[in-house]
């Protein structure tokens, strides 16, 4: 007996302000004009992707005291530029990464209940959460939260959110005009929030919106990221785009639905994936060893290796070998407002590690860095890449993809153009969308619906 | 091109600058209930864009969008519970730039409150609604003195004002409309803190940008504090459109500080020449007197074939909704030709164009776009076609020099 294909659900990251961005291609474009934004979404609808999505970073970031120049710098304002998108877009589902420490409730809250109006219920928040006095600097309230009080914050951030999404019911609006009546309701939108984080009440100004919420993402790794993913997200933005490692996080964040009433189908896992196509596999290597050189100059190399050693190399020659110095092991660090660096908890095992296998091989500071953790998920002709995706898929190591080209606007077009149709073909991707909103291209249940279920599970 | 139009010879100095405010179905409370009215759309994409089409069919140079963060109330310091009125709205700046890709010429200026918002987050929005318009966003601060609303973010206190004219009143005004001098400052600084050529992209270093070129902004106020730089880059205009609507000395000196636009509500010539001087003194206090600040008078209209039909579908209206409509501005009741010779009254008076509230949007912004238009051009008093692609350019207003770069310069 086999079981029934899943359907792969496909998204698209706009190209970010990391090393994976290639700039300087010959055919990147600008990173900041609408033009590059339009024709992105634009072939994400053609490929009849679930949505787009945008990441987030509200500080540029520095290492060694200045404005790190080596990457893409510069972005637009997450709402803004997905609310221009809604316009040149009909069905693509349109995320957007909020964080939740440098943000009040009431105003993210109608922000999403005002795109979710103006893109006919397309809208989806990736919430994040930040720790940083260093982003704080650029806001009022401040910056700063303990690390044990970001998700604590998060979790009363989104609880409030929702509180208000759902101050409205969707009914209220009666615009009767013979007896007079706007408002069925002189209270709707009425909430009081007391909490340790948010104490607020009043009224929400925004009726109920198509979706009634945002479909919710979040992107966390951590026991306390998962489990708040499990309790009420609709999806995860994950980082486990290998297959081994990708089911077992998969089995781990679905096993843990059970507990809050809920079913393995309404959480899915988006890992994010880079592909690199070619007419044969062997050329597909070839140019994704190219791009790996792209993404890695000596210059760059040098500055990842500062990410584990906490200190000024650029004395060295990115050719040459590893440093023989270990890490400098410190509270402040080299780089700011990069999250990557807090992976590396600890940097002088890392560091040893990484200096035996360049002696190994005979890598240079650079060979080690495009060597080291920068190979892309996908390379291969069409055929190749589409058969991983949904073998990856049908093997339960994720629901789909958040696809990141390198090159901005055009790299996704030649997914659009080969690996889609193959996939379509095969079957597991919709040929065409089937409904409006974001929620219905991803299976889930409008909040109004999936309520009496959850109700009665509690 | 008609033959009257084409003998009338343009002198863009003449010109009167037009700009429209929408808000919901209109500014009259019982406008929703007119057969014209769209109150079920309110909360639709396709509502806002055809109000701006609209707009833009009449050549007009830009639209205002209302805002607030609570519910619209008739009362102006508390909600109210009233439910024979239009109450929710979205959020102005996503609205705009939800219309700027469907418009090609036609400033789009959404309302933004600075007493509860981050600047930080303002500056890059207004900053993208540049780029999404390419070249077309301004943006209209306000403040709120509204406890009410102080409570939807439970981070200030806000008392209660019992009587304008009291101390206590005056001195939270003062500080609510100096916040929003800091706010505008540091939304500005924002907006220069990278210089037009900082994206280098240069291969051989492998830079992307240069960050000499990238500033810190440094703002440090009575209020916050703001680091910097933006992480969105100088948007196309280099600075967007700034304006405010002022009724008091408190908020004039708000528009002498920082904006480019203010929008007044006098009662006739008369009053608008004393604003205007009063305005022009502070903007010289403010030292910057040698900059284009324009003065607009607000007007609620409602325009009709005749005066006769204007007042009584006034009088309809005022019925409708159990009391009669009166607001901060003044009430235009008559015809095209009628409200033209006002406008150019008070345009002697000083005043450089006008912001116009149709009292029903789907009947006055039509009259606005399809007969005011059309009579202010035979008058040589109205552009014909749009002589720019930016909002700035349509106002006048030259592409300003990035403060930082200037700085750069003179240090060297």
């Amino acid at each position: 007996m086999s079981k029934p294909l899943k359907q792969i659900h496909l998204a698209a990251h706009f190209p970010g302000v990391n090393n994976t961005t290639v700039w300087s291609d010959p055919a990147a474009g600008s990173h900041i004009e609408f033009s590059s934004f339009a024709h992105f979404a634009r072939t994400a609808e053609r490929a009849k992707f679930d949505f787009l999505f945008l990441a987030e970073g509200l500080r540029l970031r520095e290492q060694g005291g200045q404005i790190y120049d080596l990457d893409v710098v510069g972005r637009p304002d997450t709402f803004t530029v997905l609310a221009a998108l809604a316009a040149v877009t009909d069905r693509l589902g349109l995320t957007g990464t909020i964080n939740s420490t440098f943000n009040e409730p009431y105003e993210v809250a109608r922000q999403f209940a005002s795109l979710d109006h103006l893109s006919g219920g397309r809208s989806a928040w990736n919430v994040v959460t930040s720790w940083d006095a260093f982003t704080g600097e650029n806001f009022r309230r401040g910056g700063f939260l303990p690390q044990d009080e970001r998700y604590s914050r998060a979790k009363e951030f989104l609880a409030t959110a929702h509180e208000l999404f759902d101050s409205w019911s969707g009914d209220e609006i009666l615009a009767d005009r013979a007896t007079g009546t706007f408002l069925r309701d002189a209270r709707a939108g009425a909430f009081v929030h007391q909490g340790r984080h948010f104490d607020i009440h009043g009224r929400f100004n925004v009726p109920r919106s198509p979706q009634g919420r945002p479909v919710i993402f979040q992107a966390g790794d951590s026991e306390e990221g998962r489990e708040f993913a499990a309790a009420g997200a609709d999806a995860i933005f994950s980082r486990y785009s290998h297959l081994e490692e990708g089911r077992a996080f998969y089995a781990d964040v679905k096993g843990r639905l059970a507990k809050y009433g809920r079913r393995p189908d309404q959480l899915l896992i988006l890992p994010a994936a880079t592909f690199v196509l070619g007419d044969t596999d062997a050329e597909a290597a070839e140019l994704a060893r190219e791009v790996r050189r792209q993404q890695v100059s000596g210059a760059t190399a040098l500055k990842h290796l500062e990410f584990v050693w906490n200190r000024d190399l650029s004395g060295y020659d990115p050719e040459g070998p590893l440093p023989d110095i270990d890490p400098l092991v410190s509270e402040e660090h080299i780089s700011r407002g990069r999250a990557q660096v807090r992976m590396y908890r600890d940097p002088v095992a890392i560091a040893r590690e990484w200096r035996e296998l360049a002696e190994a091989n005979k890598w240079s500071i650079r060979d080690l860095v495009i060597n080291n953790g920068n190979r892309q998920t996908f390379v291969g002709a069409p055929a190749t890449v589409a058969r991983t995706i949904n073998e990856f898929v049908q093997a339960d190591a994720s629901d789909g993809f958040i696809l990141v080209p390198h090159i901005t606007p055009g790299g996704l077009d030649p997914f659009a153009d080969k690996v889609v149709p193959l996939l379509q073909e095969q079957g597991v991707f919709r040929a065409d969308y089937e409904g409006t909103t974001l929620r219905e291209h991803l299976g889930l249940a409008h909040p109004d619906a999936a309520a009496p279920a959850e109700r009665a599970a509690s | 091109m008609s033959s009257a139009t084409s003998s009338t010879r343009p002198d863009p100095h003449s010109h009167l600058h037009l700009a429209v405010a929408l808000d919901g179905t209109g500014w009259h409370p019982a406008s929703w209930r007119e057969p014209v009215a769209r109150p079920d759309e309110l909360f639709t994409a396709g509502y806002w864009a055809d109000q701006v089409a609209e707009a833009e069919r009449g050549l007009l140079d830009f639209v205002t969008i209302e805002d607030g963060l609570g519910p619209q109330s008739a009362h102006p310091l508390e909600p109210d519970d009233r439910t024979d009125q239009v109450r929710g709205r979205l959020d102005a700046v996503l609205v705009a730039s939800r219309v700027a890709p469907l418009t090609r010429h036609i400033g789009l200026v959404p309302t933004v409150v600075a007493t509860h918002t981050e600047p930080f987050h303002i500056s890059k929005a207004i900053a993208t609604l540049d780029y999404v318009s390419t070249g077309r966003a301004g943006l209209r601060v306000r403040i709120t003195a509204r406890p009410d609303e102080a409570d939807h973010f439970g981070r200030r206190r806000v008392d209660r004002i019992e009587a304008y004219d009291s101390p206590d009143a005056q001195g939270l005004l003062t500080d609510l409309f100096d916040e929003a001098a800091d706010y505008v400052e540091v939304v500005r600084r924002l907006w220069d803190s990278w210089e037009d050529d900082a994206e280098i992209r240069d291969r051989a270093t492998g830079r992307f940008v240069d960050r000499d070129k990238l500033h810190y902004i440094d703002f440090e106020g009575r209020f916050f504090s703001v680091k910097g730089p933006s992480i969105t880059p100088r948007p196309p205009q280099g600075q967007p459109l700034v304006s405010a609507l002022a009724h008091d000395t408190v908020p004039y000196r708000l528009l002498a500080r920082g904006a480019d636009i203010g929008y007044v509500t006098p009662r006739d010539a008369a009053h608008a020449r004393a604003i205007v001087a009063e305005i022009r003194a502070e903007q010289q206090s403010a030292g910057r007197a040698g900059e284009t600040l324009h003065v607009f008078g607000d007007l609620l209209v409602l325009l009709d074939d005749s005066r006769g039909e204007a007042e009584a579908r006034r009088a309809r209206l005022d019925a409708l909704a159990g009391e009669p409509y009166t607001g901060d501005a003044p009430i235009f009741t008559g015809t095209a030709a009628q409200l033209a010779d006002l406008l150019e009254e008070l345009a002697g008076a000083g005043l450089t164009g006008f912001r116009l509230r149709p009292a029903v949007a789907g009947h006055d912004l039509p009259r606005i776009s399809r007969d005011l238009v059309p009579e202010l051009q035979r008058r040589g008093r109205f552009r014909t076609a749009y002589e720019a692609d930016t909002l700035r350019g349509l106002l006048g207003l030259a592409r300003p020099a990035n403060r930082y770069a200037a700085a750069a310069a003179t240090a060297v």
